[in-house]
């Protein structure tokens, strides 16, 4: 390929221009034309009527030894600058074969509007199709959300509709089968708060409060943080892979018609699930960081496991908790929604449903991270 | 008809007489299942009404749209099954959702309408389960799960062997007569189109506009377009 581009483009030993009396233009194309040895230049013709000469005709006069689509190219440009400057354009000697190529080649004319502008490379215009692009997406979130929100309350009311059985299979998947992975993951990040706070903590003797950083950390902080991201990748993708299938298939479609809302009947289940699970997910992740934190204490760190307990049990209070489980429930409430969203925001292609899964988790990280730094924030003002 | 800035189709007016077997036709990508997903009120048209019985549905909300969504049963190119559930269950949530039928109850029209569609059996499968013919026929099953007084089918044949597509349209037909059902399908199966069309529509690519209306066999005869002409005789204008 890089031979090709790096082909210098003048003049074609293969096309000759003759200009006649009659300002008629007489191309003789010579020798072979294959695409390998690239597709000649209409420059030395454009440049025949760059200058005003006027130009009455154009008659091609084919004496090619082979051909492939290197002629027909060539010959389609030279209709279409034909075409838009209204002269006649004549082919003689033609293989039969390329005729006919040509006439297939010419036969559809191209759909009006049907072709995209190639403007898109402009910055100004990347710059506002990427703002309009952001402005769309923030008008999907919004109204979605405020779908979600009339879903809810109509699911008080009694009135929405899902099946019971689908709710407790998000149940499971998203919250039992998560527990392996959270598992390790709040293991392992206990483990490792205990032995940086172990060195650190060891200047000033204090080995003892590795309780208290291991368990304050866990509790407000990182349990949630953790269990929120080991759910987007898991579940917010699998939710948005799993509506974005539907979209493709007109499932989604086949439920509008029927008059159930996607919403009640996709979003709510995953949405309730999800929320119910990630609190009870980041509970359980407290006691593997803490279990974690342990381990590190009592065997490798010397301190025995009464006094470590004792130290977590001050360190604490069940406020810390609170904390925790609050941010837990809102990351559950951005994870289902981002996930579901992407899927319904998802094309009708195989290739859509990977871009919505790519955006679901992306949009999942970046909002829980932005809430959770809201929440610190908020949490120092109230000074909770 | 607009996508974005694209018009898609314009200045469409047509009527569908109640009980009659109305195509839209046309090339490929000239506008027929925008119009059909206009018509099921998937999507709203910049201008215009679509009203059955005199009431629009571009107008319609809440309740009334409903009700008026309720007469419909729409069978979508794939047939749109819901891959999560097996196809008894597929067809009973329709059923479920707006009647008050007892469990048992729902179960034995379940059975019916597979059996009308000749499914018999099958319904404990899941969708990917079954071939595609067999997809479609559930959807089906499924589109006349409420008794509809209008079906709508888009490219009901599209991916199907032409016996099997015989059989569809014999299918279609049969549950035109008994159900006494509208039928609006989407197509360009030039067999289908004269077997069981009373009425149809052409909508045209390039102008973006339908260029021709009223009964195949009579458009085949007179209609002076040569668009028509080509499209109903596959090309061959001449003969």
């Amino acid at each position: 390929m890089a031979l090709l581009w790096s082909r210098p483009r003048g003049p074609d030993p293969r096309v000759s221009i003759t200009r006649s009396d009659d300002h008629c233009l007489r191309i003789v194309l010579t020798g072979a034309w294959h695409v390998a040895d690239g597709v000649a230049s209409l420059v030395p013709i454009t440049q025949e009527f760059a200058h005003g000469n006027y130009v009455a005709g154009i008659t091609v006069d084919a004496q090619v030894e082979g051909y492939d689509s290197a002629l027909i190219a060539f010959l389609l440009k030279l209709h279409e600058i034909c075409t838009l400057g209204d002269i006649p354009l004549r082919l003689e000697g033609l293989p039969e074969g390329a005729k006919r190529l040509y006439a297939l080649a010419t036969a559809v004319p191209e759909r009006e509007g049907a072709a995209r502008s190639g403007l898109g490379f402009a910055p100004l215009t990347v710059l506002g199709k990427t703002t309009l692009r952001f402005a769309k997406q923030g008008r999907d979130g919004l109204n979605f959300l405020g779908s979600v929100t009339v879903s809810v309350l109509r699911l008080m009311r009694g009135k929405a509709q899902f099946q019971q059985r689908d709710f407790l299979l998000f149940v499971e998947e998203c919250g039992a089968q998560a527990l392996p992975i959270i598992t390790i993951v709040s293991l392992l990040v206990g483990l490792i708060l205990a032995f940086i706070g172990a060195m650190q903590l060891k200047v000033f003797g204090a080995e003892l409060y590795v309780a208290n950083l291991v368990a304050v950390a866990m509790a407000r902080e990182m349990a949630a943080l953790m269990t929120a991201i080991v759910l987007a990748g898991r579940t917010g993708a699998a939710f948005a892979a799993q509506i974005g299938a539907m979209q493709g298939n007109e499932e989604v479609d086949a439920l509008t018609t029927l008059g159930i809302s996607p919403i009640d009947f996709l979003v709510l289940p995953r949405l309730l699930a999800l929320v119910l699970m990630t609190p009870l997910l980041c509970l359980y992740a407290n006691l593997m960081g803490l279990i974690g934190g342990y381990v590190v204490s009592v065997g490798i760190l010397d301190i025995t496991g009464t006094a470590y307990i004792n130290q977590t049990m001050l360190a604490v209070k069940l406020g810390d908790f609170g904390v925790g489980l609050v941010k837990a429930f809102i990351f559950g409430i951005i994870i289902a929604s981002s996930g579901c969203l992407q899927g319904l925001r998802a094309g009708r292609s195989a290739a859509a449903v990977g871009e919505a899964t790519t955006n679901a988790v992306v949009s999942c990280i970046l909002l829980i991270i932005i809430a959770d730094g809201i929440f610190a924030v908020l949490l120092n003002l109230l000074k909770l | 008809m607009v996508f974005d800035s694209y018009v898609v189709q314009r200045d469409i007016s047509m009527t569908v007489q109640q009980g009659e077997i109305f195509v839209i036709m046309g090339g490929s990508g000239c506008g027929k299942s925008t119009l059909l997903r206009h018509m099921i009120g998937l999507l709203t048209s910049q201008k215009g009404a679509i009203r059955y019985d005199g009431e629009n549905l571009c107008a319609a909300v809440g309740n009334a749209r409903n009700a008026l969504t309720r007469r419909f049963g729409v069978l979508f190119q794939s047939g749109a099954l819901w891959s999560s559930m097996t196809l008894s269950e597929n067809v009973a949530l329709p059923i479920r959702t707006y009647t008050s039928l007892t469990e048992p109850e729902i179960e034995e029209l379940v059975a019916l309408k597979l059996a009308l569609v000749g499914l018999r059996g099958f319904e404990d499968y899941m969708p990917s389960e079954i071939s595609g013919g067999m997809r479609k026929r559930a959807g089906l099953a499924r589109a006349i799960a409420l008794d509809p007084d209008i079906l709508f089918f888009d490219e009901p044949s599209a991916g199907l062997d032409p016996i099997s597509s015989k059989r569809l349209d014999d299918l279609i037909l049969e549950l035109r007569d008994s159900l006494g059902a509208t039928v609006v399908i989407v197509t360009h199966e030039l067999a289908s189109i004269f077997a069981i069309a009373d009425n149809a529509i052409f909508l045209d690519a390039e102008t973006r506009t339908p260029i021709a209306h009223g009964a195949p066999k009579t458009l085949l005869e007179t209609c002076p377009s040569p668009q028509v002409q080509a499209f109903l005789r596959r090309g061959d204008i001449g003969a």
